[in-house]
């Protein structure tokens, strides 16, 4: 059931679980959008808006800043109705570290478990051990560091934190440059200066070595946390981000439907200013947004995690 | 037509990985999104991804059309996965308003292997590939339900045809883009030869 990255099969017997079969399944989701939604019948709109996925969670994150308290995973219930309502790709959130939760997740058949920082974490220390699940895992990130760690823990995807919630872009444009300048930085080092790299990054160096050989992650890279507008998501896109989370963004917007097709569309074209801007046009009231100014230090989830 | 120009449908999905497939084949790969660019190449790859969401972005942006007149007109095309849906003449159970490019004359199962936890990899034959078993890698793939008395089955498991050819038309409900393995592109680049 566990893999690495090295594994391949042995026999002729087919093998579930790989790293493969885990990385792979992100690679069909690139230059696609994931949605948050929160009923069966939001999925309905977002798999009709063409989301390459959905994020089947109780509270969006706008909500949970709101309500406060202990945010947890969903009531299994929640989660079977909306794998019931949509044929593509289920997401589901566990608290970070709670890998019963997990466990859960992956015995309700989700396609993804997002480890996420939305919720309020169930361990200081440790991430979940994602190697030891058949399900494969996608974790936030804030620096290249950090996404090596979680890749190390066997994170099959990765995706800016950004602040979730807020409908503000500014954390997830800076989170992505973070990741992409670490990537950039490798590649003009030579063997003896990726130790120390290593080092520096608290990544194991193997991992280190494959990103400055390739110029990239090793797993795909989204970007998450306050994209709201078609420009928003062609914005990540121009960064580098492979695709796109979109969680409050859409369905706490004034017409739900149109904006999410808007944002798909813009995620497609991103490159193309006149398809973003015809994207762009008519789609009634954004959400509303925080300014990041006003947030207290404890109502920042990017912070959770490390 | 030595280095033949291969598009690749970049609407959605693992485009990146077939234009690197197709260029270690000997083609000359380029991103397709346009009419105007599906106008410039002599094949297409429809890549693995979201086959609603292709479909539904093909219609959007009026590329359904001229993607089946140019498989009208005899294009050389590969599907995979999602690809493999979108050549299909008919999906078994569509999402309302899933509409296909088309071509080869079966019926899809679309997730016919079940969910993610249920996606494997799997060493196979696959007729008219030389050198051995291709490494299978399937991932909430489809199969095919049954096929028209043109269409050749080139690799099956469980029964179930997982590789198959229609005259220019190929599709397979694996992703061999994904294991560096290059022999179908391969077969695919010759396919395209053939035809200019």
């Amino acid at each position: 059931m566990s893999s690495t990255p090295s594994s391949a099969p042995q026999s002729s017997a087919p093998e579930t679980g790989t790293a493969r079969v885990k990385r792979g399944m992100a690679e069909q989701l690139k230059g696609g959008v994931i949605m948050d939604v929160v009923t069966p019948e939001q999925a309905k709109i977002a798999e009709d808006a063409g989301a390459v996925a959905v994020m089947a969670l109780e509270r969006v994150p706008a909500d949970i800043r709101k309500d406060g308290g202990v945010a947890r995973m969903s009531d299994p219930d929640m989660i079977e109705g909306i794998i019931e309502a949509v044929s593509i790709p289920v997401m589901a959130k566990s608290r970070i570290g709670h890998f019963v939760e997990a466990q859960i997740l992956q015995a309700l058949g989700v396609d993804y478990v997002d480890e996420s920082e939305v919720l309020t974490p169930a361990d200081e220390v440790n991430h979940s051990d994602k190697w030891a699940f058949t399900t494969p895992f996608v974790c936030g990130a804030t620096n290249l560091g950090e996404a090596l760690r979680r890749i190390a823990e066997g994170a099959a995807m990765i995706r800016s934190k950004g602040e979730a919630g807020t409908g503000n872009v500014v954390e997830a444009v800076r989170h992505l440059r973070q990741i992409k300048n670490g990537i950039g930085a490798l590649r003009g080092l030579d063997n003896h200066e990726l130790y120390a790299a290593a080092k520096e990054l608290r990544a194991p160096y193997e991992l280190v070595a494959e990103v400055a050989r390739l110029g990239k992650l090793p797993v795909v890279l989204f970007s998450a946390g306050g994209v709201a507008t078609p420009a928003d998501a062609a914005l990540m896109r121009q960064l580098g981000a492979e695709g796109v989370f979109v969680g409050s963004g859409i369905f706490k917007s004034g017409d739900p439907a149109k904006r999410a097709s808007a944002i798909v569309k813009a995620t497609t074209f991103y490159d193309d200013p006149k398809v973003v801007a015809d994207a762009s046009r008519n789609l009634g009231e954004a959400m509303v947004g925080i300014n990041l100014d006003t947030l207290d230090d404890s109502e920042r989830y990017a912070g959770r995690g490390w | 037509m030595d280095t033949p120009a291969i598009g690749v449908l970049a609407l959605q999905g693992d485009v990146r990985e077939h234009l690197a497939a197709l260029a270690a084949a000997g083609a000359s790969a380029v991103p397709v999104r346009r009419p105007a660019e599906l106008a410039e190449v002599s094949g297409l790859v429809i890549p693995g991804g979201e086959s609603t969401t292709m479909s539904k972005l093909a219609v959007a942006f009026g590329l359904l059309e001229p993607l089946r007149e140019r498989v009208r007109a005899g294009m050389p095309a590969y599907g995979s996965c999602a690809g493999m849906i979108m050549l299909a003449d008919k999906i078994l159970d569509p999402r309302s308003g899933q509409e296909t490019v088309g071509g080869i004359d079966m019926i899809v199962r679309r997730n016919a292997f079940g969910r993610q936890n249920e996606s494997f990899e799997v060493p196979l034959e696959v007729a008219g590939v030389p050198g051995g078993p291709v490494h299978g890698v399937f991932i909430r793939a489809p199969w095919v339900e049954s096929t028209g008395a043109g269409v050749e089955r080139l690799a099956e498991v469980g029964g179930h045809p997982v590789a198959v050819r229609q005259g220019p038309l190929l599709a397979t409900s694996f992703h061999p883009e994904l294991t560096g393995d290059h022999r179908v592109h391969a077969l695919f680049a010759d396919m395209v030869r053939r035809a200019g």
